[in-house]
């Protein structure tokens, strides 16, 4: 059985309003998998939701076909102080805790799949400098080898492109991909939809609710664009979000 | 001459012994939690939490006197339980958690003020208040010691998880277990303080914790070199807050404060890590 995150009604509230509304859909292992749609139409929050962040009011998430249910989340704005006196490999090592490794000392194999992910990422010369010194496209890099050692079913990203440049984003995009041919399943929240067109087999249109949820081409329809601005409010004012679309 | 400076005090004299023994077991086990302190932003809770640790020493002081053990116990529930509630209401309310701990440290101190008054005179609440290392009898050093040998131990076996979960909390809460590790951070922070009440009083408790760990910050370039800066820096001016306290005559808290106060001072200007002195010469090496 191909792996795949089936939802089903999912509902999610802040303060007693919706911001997911009896969202349903599935993100195959088949296809990167793209999460569209404009600022405040819950991307953030479907990505927390299924990573175990947020409590859903309703409604299912199933992990199925996985050897694990270890899921890899990459928040959008790194939860770290960028001024913590702490090196790119021990950040890196982290990505080892759901697995253990918290009290004991390493083994020379964790430090093998270490220093691999810091190579499979590019910053092997960099593995030695403090987190601080890095550019943002680096600090990037440095997320996606802690995603990579935490050996997960499941990784959402959450607008991993954000303030990349291009070389960057096509690299972290062959990543994605050979995550994805190792039978993880890779879900995204995008912004670009040339982007999604390009890479992303399989896209999820939000507007609080699902609005298509299927091969991206089928879903990325005018008509579909409109019902998403039909139902969501708020969203309106993501000009960015409309023009490209 | 300078054996009479520098040795004498501490070879002639019992409680001059005790005090730089009980300073050296504050450096050794306070040092590494102030480092985790001020490295997760905490430094200002920590004086939060030092000030809760009154109503609980006051009790104990109003059943014990002024013996450690009861000061300590006391001291302890009392720094876990505002700890506690300020978490909970929090959470409860929505309310930001340093606004919610500042409201229970002020009802905590107010309340243990309140309580030594009743209960003892103006000498006791300057006791509890300012503490007297010099007064630190054998009992006080065997907790002081105690809790310096605990904590070192639990760090040396939580080191890994609780420097992860400083540095990137939301990380660790996804992976699972960040708040066990938290609690575990706070017990020792309060048990640290109840070590340091003895010795530099509630006002002050967190000085040898936090002014070296600050220091230490302009220093080092890892965590593991700010942790050995800081227990060096920590140590240094224990020992030389006792010699000024001894040869000048002056209270042994504010001195051995103000000791670690001047140490962070010269290391705001010629640390070698972010002081104002070395910047100027330093390209600016962080970009985008």
């Amino acid at each position: 059985m191909t792996p795949a995150i089936d939802i089903q009604e999912l509902t999610v509230s802040y303060d007693g309003a919706d911001v997911l509304h009896r969202v349903s859909g599935a993100f195959p292992g088949g296809a990167l998998c793209a999460v569209i749609g404009p600022n405040g139409s819950g991307k953030t929050t479907l990505l927390k939701t299924i990573a175990g962040l947020l409590m859903p009011k309703s409604g299912r998430i199933r992990l199925l076909g996985t050897a694990t249910q270890r899921i890899a989340y990459m928040p959008q704005h790194a939860g770290f102080d960028r001024t913590f006196p702490i090196v790119v490999r021990d950040v890196v090592a982290m990505g080892l805790w759901p697995r253990g490794g918290r009290v004991r000392r390493l083994t020379g194999a964790q430090r093998d799949e270490i220093e691999a992910a810091i190579a499979a990422v590019g910053l092997t010369n960099v593995a030695d400098l403090p987190i601080g010194a890095l550019s943002g496209g680096q600090i990037r890099r440095v997320l996606f080898a802690r995603a990579m050692l935490q050996d997960a079913a499941a990784l959402l990203l959450d607008e991993p492109f954000a303030n990349v440049d291009s070389d960057t984003t096509a690299f972290l995009v062959e990543i994605m991909r050979r995550w994805q041919q190792e039978g993880r399943i890779v879900v995204t929240v995008l912004h670009d939809f040339e982007l999604a067109h390009k890479h992303f087999g399989w896209t999820m249109l939000l507007a609080h609710e699902s609005v298509g949820c299927g091969p991206t081409a089928s879903v990325l329809t005018s008509e579909n664009l409109g019902r998403a601005r039909d139902l969501c409010d708020r969203c309106a004012a993501d000009r960015n979000f409309w023009a490209a679309a | 001459m300078i054996y009479d400076l520098l040795v004498a005090p501490f070879a002639e004299f019992t409680f001059m012994k005790r005090a730089l023994a009980a300073c050296i077991a504050l450096a050794l086990g306070g040092a590494p939690i102030g480092v985790l302190l001020v490295l997760r932003r905490m430094s200002l809770m920590g004086d939060a939490l030092a000030h809760s640790v009154l109503p609980g020493a006051a009790l104990g002081f109003v059943v014990g006197g002024l013996s450690l053990p009861a000061l300590a116990l006391g001291g302890v529930v009392a720094g876990l339980v505002v700890a506690l509630l300020a978490g909970m209401a929090s959470r409860a309310t929505g309310l930001m958690e340093d606004a919610s701990l500042a409201g229970f440290f002020l009802i905590a101190l107010a309340a243990g003020v309140l309580i030594v008054s009743l209960a003892g005179n103006s000498v006791d609440l300057t006791h509890v208040l300012f503490g007297n290392v010099l007064a630190v009898d054998a009992m006080s050093l065997t907790l002081v010691v105690g809790i310096a040998g605990l904590t070192l131990a639990v760090l040396a076996l939580s080191w890994r998880p609780l420097i992860a979960e400083s540095f990137d909390p939301e990380f660790m809460a996804q992976v699972g277990g960040g708040g066990r590790w938290h609690m575990l951070f706070l017990v020792l922070v309060v048990l640290n303080l109840v070590a340091g009440f003895q010795a530099l009083g509630t006002l002050m408790a967190l000085g040898l914790m936090v002014l070296p760990a600050v220091a230490a910050r302009l220093w080092a370039r890892s965590v593991w070199q700010m942790v050995v800066a800081a227990v060096a820096i920590a140590l240094a001016t224990g020992y030389g807050g006792l010699l000024i306290s001894w040869h000048a005559g002056v209270p042994s808290g504010p001195a051995i404060v103000l000791t670690a106060g001047v140490a962070y001072g010269c290391s705001l200007f010629i640390g070698s890590q972010g002081g104002v002195l070395r910047r100027r010469q330093q390209v600016p090496h962080r970009h985008g």
